[in-house]
């Protein structure tokens, strides 16, 4: 489905990404490892053209993505920050949110969704009517999660979707999240990881970033 | 004929006296503020006095490429000192601050000399373009700069919000829709602001100096009527203008938000 070849972007004469070629196909779940500035978010940036690279192409089942087709191609391969904005209004507004915009318009936002998955993390449906803003790095993590899935990509790119996250609270969003992968036979993600266990939890193939560069671990 | 009182040189000097209060208080309170405000009130006296020697010139000769010469220059200043005044900068702010007050000033200040003012003699009549320009510019310079500011700030600190709606498939527009209007409408306040009170607190500069002139106060009124819509179009037209250009500037066809080039 992804594919990315020879990416390549450096900034003040220094190498953040060093020819980096990557595909991620249907079914796959890749965890993504290496060490704290590594490259591995401005990896993610790239391959959803958050940012402007140097040199090297991005493709789409098989074809380049067009100025026009941008923000058709984020709805389907979608990008998480690992630190979300906290945005004005209830949990339940700012998973409502994405339905104005223009690609998602036609999308019903379904509450019973929702509460299945909170329900699953182990959350109970009165979390929806928390203020944004109050709630703790882990928890707007599951928020911003919950919001990309109901719109249902293709493809998840995930930054440490855990970082913030209790331990019990993690297996659960990495079973909902391999769970999600494996319901549909065009999905898969790319999941970023400093654990090399959680690695192995989730993923059915690894690769591994060393100065802007990917290795197959 | 002329029906004010000229004043003397000794006059003004008498009014520069109330300085002295300010340096007591700035001594007094230990504010540290008199060579500030000696530096303050020379500049006050310099600059005004070289002003007034180019408006007589202008006035005397009534070129038309004199007129728009002098109009060209404050149209520079005003359009450098709006993007100077900015917190957060981005390459090619200058250009973009020159180029909105540029458009909207001059679109507004014509509509008034060619339409509005039907009547004087010459479009180019120093007498009427320059005071308009001038009030014009100032106002639609507060405007921008205020426009700017709440627009590189919102851009700024939400950054992380206008890139996840990028992320989830926003176009370029819908990511920055928020700031776009908060920035607009916080630029166009002051302007509406003033609309309010206007009369009430204060009287406007010019109206008071035509009044002090000899001006019948209705007609007096009626200039300053039309000054305050001539001051709330252009500050709408720049606002709008600089916020735009600034958004073209900084998310791309891509659909990227160039965060990192705002400083």
């Amino acid at each position: 489905m992804l594919q990315a070849f020879n990416l390549t972007r450096t900034s003040d004469r220094h190498t953040l990404l060093d020819k980096a070629s990557v595909a991620v196909s249907s079914g796959e779940r890749v965890a993504l490892t290496g060490a704290s500035g590594s490259g591995k978010t401005v990896l993610l940036r790239a391959l959803t053209m958050l940012d402007p690279v140097d040199s090297g192409t991005v493709q789409w089942n098989g074809a380049e993505i067009d100025d026009a087709e941008v923000p058709r191609f984020r709805s389907r391969v979608m990008y998480l920050h690992q630190q979300p904005a906290s945005r004005e209004g209830t949990v339940e507004s700012v998973l409502e949110e994405p339905f104005q915009l223009q690609i998602h318009q036609k999308k019903p936002f379904s509450l019973q969704q929702i509460v299945g998955w909170l329900d699953q993390l182990g959350k109970s449906e009165s979390f929806l009517k928390q203020s944004h803003i109050d709630l703790s790095g882990g928890e707007s993590q599951i928020v911003a999660l919950l919001r990309a899935m109901q719109l249902n990509p293709n493809v998840l790119l995930l930054d440490e979707p855990t970082s913030a996250l209790d331990s019990e609270t993690t297996r659960k969003v990495e079973s909902l999240l391999v769970d999600w992968a494996q319901a549909a036979s065009d999905r898969a993600f790319l999941w970023v990881t400093h654990d090399v266990q959680q690695a192995d939890r989730i993923s059915n193939r690894a690769i591994r970033m060393v100065d802007g560069k990917l290795e197959a671990v | 004929m002329q029906n004010y009182v000229d004043l003397t040189v000794w006059q003004v000097a008498l009014a520069a006296m109330l300085m002295i209060v300010n340096g007591a208080i700035s001594i007094g309170l230990k504010l540290k503020l008199e060579r500030t405000l000696l530096i303050a009130s020379l500049r006050t006296v310099i600059q005004l006095t070289l002003v007034g020697m180019v408006l007589k010139y202008i006035f005397q000769l009534e070129r038309w490429y004199l007129v728009l010469a002098l109009a060209a220059a404050m149209t520079l200043i005003a359009g450098v000192t709006a993007s100077n005044r900015n917190k957060r900068t981005y390459p090619g702010i200058r250009l973009n601050t020159i180029v909105s007050i540029f458009v909207s000033s001059w679109l507004v200040t014509g509509f008034a000399l060619f339409a509005v003012l039907q009547g004087i003699d010459k479009w180019y009549q120093p007498q009427y373009a320059i005071p308009l320009l001038g009030m014009v510019l100032g106002n639609t310079l507060n405007g921008i700069s205020v426009g700017l500011n709440t627009f590189t700030e919102a851009l700024f600190t939400r950054r992380t919000q206008v890139e996840s709606l990028l992320a989830m498939g926003a176009t370029r527009a819908e990511a920055a829709a928020e700031p776009l209007r908060d920035a607009v409408r916080t630029g166009m306040i002051p302007i509406i602001n003033s609309m309010m009170i206007v009369g009430l607190v204060s009287l406007p500069g010019m109206m008071t100096g035509q009044l002090i002139s000899g001006m019948d106060p209705m007609s007096a009124v009626k200039y300053q009527i039309v000054i305050m819509f001539l001051i709330a179009g252009a500050t709408a037209l720049g606002t709008i203008g600089v916020v735009w250009l600034s958004y073209r500037r900084l998310f791309n066809e891509r659909h990227q938000f160039r965060r990192d080039l705002i400083r």
